[in-house]
């Protein structure tokens, strides 16, 4: 590669990428090697700094390059199977790690050849995340920390090689202030993971049980104590990740119940032609809304919509795919399959309708319930005040559990 | 089988700078000149129009001839700057015939594309004439035609039509009779006022007994130019309504977070802020809606007769609901006669009839997207 200034317009990016793809033609280089050239030619996520597997460029133009590398028919890191690493992970480790940290991390997670999983709700700590109770002490002759606590609904750490976790280092604290972050070896003993079976009959998520496990202090991410700080940052980029996207018309959950109702006659009735309707146009409404807040962003004029387009998915898909089973009329009492099986991502669009019922009722609640992002677009986005709460100068050991 | 499932070319969904300035043109204007006291002491008159305030804005700002090339008199701006103004026009109620005139019978004359139209396209361009098209403001894009005017020969013209909007500031109308259009002198024609549910845009009957006409348009033209028209000013509606939702959200946070119940500002009572959140949302989402329709008007996409339908399907209902929370959360004051919040209310309502119902839109929906009924 060349050793000029960053290219950061779209045509230095295009060579940059042609450059690449003639370094490592993709019908002759296997895909884990590929992608870690694209990585270390900063193609991987061109808004990343120099040596991160970015250039420093505009988010934008990361566009260019996967417009060339899909043209090239280049292999991808399958975003959906390492979602959390991707949209979570990799965003706090980058405004919070050590140098040290973010060499060691960002690679493997962008090539996928390390999963991540997100070890923050608890049984006592869901929507209040930082009422959070797993405990890690600090052993200061060994620089390592002793975790013991129970996470919960940990989607893919049955794949994982590394969670972010969040623990409690401080209970005389008021319950923000003793928190730390820390990235976790799903390897380790002491770390037990069990399948939790879930509505749909598969096991997506699951129990974590961590028993005296060893975190050397080189794996805390930000400062002792200043873990909420932390772990704000990954949720904030957990709801944003959505949005971005361009859909095509009929894109979303809508386009299984319209090829029904083209294909199928004879389930059709009034009523339920008047509902398809609503919900046709609104979904054609909410891909419109999203397309707006893209344009937005690549305009560098990012709006308030994006928080909002994760609540109205949720309603929609749930809407939706409950309408499909109804019009399925018999077809709609039966079920492809309850066997529990572990699947490494969620498809909606290769499952049945009652897979997609089902699976839908959690849009609602994974990374934030409709009411909690209701409650954030009241308070952020229009400025209503926030409810009297009196948990927030109290140390986390005197509150109510 | 795929429906039309790809928009040829994303819309641009966001304003431009040029489309920035007019909105700020026009608000300031309307803050000086259309606050709600003198809308409902005007409407309590029983004149609701008021002609300064359509001169300067029609003329002084130049925003009736939008949607005119300017080789025939007009600015050569399109849709998506006359869908910024109706925002503003919905914000604040105002009362001018700015959809009638700027828009509905604009757009027929410029469809009708005849000599005899050109002159009275570039009057209503200039906003020197205000021009009513006589049918039904319910009349919606897609729905048949009515022709209750006959031509006794050479133009003379005898019918009714009824709920015609802003037939009483007009200089001219525009009847669809069975041999043709036509444009009618207002002095010609009976124009007898409703009492309206929206007091600021006031219906009429028209009354044309043997009035004579100029004759505009041959039957088949005339038609084709009404049923676009219909479309455009259905897509442009959305604006309106989005305008309308967006200063209805606007007072209604604002009030709930001065207003004091049980020790706190009642905007702070999660039940309420969840609904204000919801509403938000869905404002958020019709100016979307909104913007597609006006971007595809403009740009003549081959999907624009979807889109506008998606538009109006949505936004109806979105203002209609703004305008009742917005009388609701701001209890007992809401329901006065002084707060502004009923000249919305009844706006919204009555903008949910005119030019096609949600339910009417949502069955050209079902025709353009391929989704048939039983
Ligand atoms: C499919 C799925 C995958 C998940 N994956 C992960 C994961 O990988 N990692 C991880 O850490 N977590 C994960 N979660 C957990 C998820 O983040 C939590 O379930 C969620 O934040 C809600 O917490 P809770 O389950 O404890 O519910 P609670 O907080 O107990 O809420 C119960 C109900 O009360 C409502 N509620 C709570 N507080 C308020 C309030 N202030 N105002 C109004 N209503 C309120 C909630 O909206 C909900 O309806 C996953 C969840 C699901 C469903």
């Amino acid at each position: 590669m060349t050793a000029d200034a960053a290219p950061t317009t779209p045509d230095a990016l295009r060579a940059r990428t042609r450059e690449l793809l003639a370094a490592h033609p993709p019908a002759g280089t296997g895909r884990t090697e590929f992608l870690r050239a694209r990585f270390d030619a900063g193609l991987a996520w061109v808004h990343y700094p120099e040596g991160l597997g970015g250039l420093g460029a505009p988010r934008s133009l990361q566009a260019v390059v996967d417009a060339e590398l899909e043209a090239a028919g280049a292999p991808d890191n399958d975003p959906r199977r390492i979602g959390i690493g991707l949209g979570m992970a990799a965003p706090t480790i980058l405004a919070y790690g050590t140098e040290e940290q973010k060499r060691r991390f960002l690679r493997p997670l962008w090539v996928g050849e390390e999963v991540w999983c997100q070890l923050f709700s608890e049984p006592g700590a869901g929507s209040d995340l930082a009422a959070l109770a797993t405990r890690a002490v600090l052993d200061e002759a060994a620089g390592e920390w002793t975790v013991d606590g129970q996470k919960v609904w940990t989607s893919s750490a049955h794949n994982a090689r590394w969670g972010i976790l969040v623990a409690r280092t401080d209970p005389a604290l008021p319950k923000h202030q003793g928190i730390t972050y820390f990235l976790c070896d799903m390897h380790d003993p002491g770390v037990e993971v069990r399948p939790l079976r879930q509505i749909t009959g598969e096991a997506e998520f699951n129990e974590v049980f961590l028993t005296g496990v060893r975190i050397p202090d080189t794996h805390r991410l930000g400062a002792v104590g200043q873990g909420w700080a932390v772990a704000r940052t990954t949720l904030m980029n957990e709801r944003v990740s959505i949005g971005g996207m361009r859909i095509p018309r009929e894109g979303g959950m809508i386009a299984p119940v319209a090829a029904a109702w083209r294909e199928r006659p004879e389930l059709r009735t009034h009523a339920l032609h008047q509902r398809l309707l609503e919900l046709w146009v609104e979904a054609e409404v909410a891909r419109l809304t999203g397309e707006r807040l893209r344009q937005q962003l690549v305009a560098g004029q990012p709006g308030p919509e994006g928080s909002g387009m994760k609540l109205a998915f949720a309603r929609l898909n749930q809407e939706i795919s409950g309408l499909e089973v109804e019009l399925l009329g018999e077809e709609g009492l039966l079920y492809e399959d309850w066997t529990m099986r572990r699947p490494e991502i969620v498809d909606f669009t290769g499952r049945d309708a009652g897979y997609r019922y089902l699976r839908a009722k959690g849009n609602s609640i994974e990374g934030g319930t409709s009411e909690i992002l209701l409650n954030i677009v009241a308070e952020r986005v229009l400025g209503l005040p926030p409810e009297p709460r009196d948990d927030k100068d109290l140390a986390w050991k005197d509150l109510s559990r | 089988m795929t429906a039309p499932t790809a928009p040829a070319a994303p819309a641009d969904l966001l304003y431009s700078e040029a489309e920035e300035e007019l909105r700020a043109a026009v608000r300031s204007l309307l803050a000086d000149r259309c606050d709600a006291k003198g809308i409902l002491a005007r409407a309590e008159t029983g004149r609701p129009h008021d002609p300064a305030l359509w001169h300067t804005l029609a003329v002084g700002i130049g925003a009736a001839g939008l949607l005119v090339p300017e080789k025939l008199g007009g600015q050569g701006a399109g849709h998506r700057e006359a869908a910024v103004v109706l925002e503003e026009l919905g914000r604040a109620v105002a009362p001018v015939p700015y959809l009638t005139s700027a828009v509905l019978a604009t757009e027929i004359l410029l469809a009708c594309d005849t000599a005899e139209a050109a002159p009275l396209l570039a009057e209503l361009a200039s906003g020197r004439t205000v021009c009513a098209p006589a049918v039904p403001l319910t009349l919606a894009p897609g729905a048949r035609l009515p022709a209750p005017v006959r031509d006794s020969g050479g133009g003379i013209l005898t019918g009714t039509v009824t709920a015609v909007a802003d037939a009483a500031a007009a200089d001219v109308l525009l009847v669809l009779a069975d041999t043709g259009l036509y444009a009618v002198r207002a002095g010609e024609a009976g124009v007898t006022p409703l009492v309206p549910l929206d007091l600021t845009r006031p219906l009429a009957t028209v009354t044309l007994e043997a009035a004579p006409g100029t004759r505009l348009a041959d039957p088949a033209t005339a038609r084709a130019a009404v049923a676009g028209a219909l479309l455009s000013a259905a897509g442009l509606l959305a604006s309106e309504q989005v305008g309308l939702a967006e200063w209805c959200l606007t007072e209604t946070v604002g009030h709930v977070k001065g207003r004091y119940q049980f020790n706190r500002p009642v905007g702070s009572f999660q039940a309420l802020k969840h609904r204000l959140a919801r509403l938000w949302l869905d404002v958020a989402s019709a100016r979307a809606a909104a913007r597609a329709a006006a971007d595809a008007l403009a740009t003549g996409a081959p999907d624009a007769p979807l889109t506008v339908a998606v538009a109006q399907a949505y936004c109806s209902g979105v203002a209609v609901r703004a305008a009742e929370e917005c009388v609701q959360l701001h209890g007992g004051i809401g329901m006065t006669w002084e707060h502004p919040a009923h000249l919305y209310l009844k706006r919204a309502k009555a903008d949910s009839l005119a030019l096609g119902t949600a339910g009417h839109h949502r069955g050209l929906v079902a025709d353009f997207a391929e989704l048939p009924a039983p």
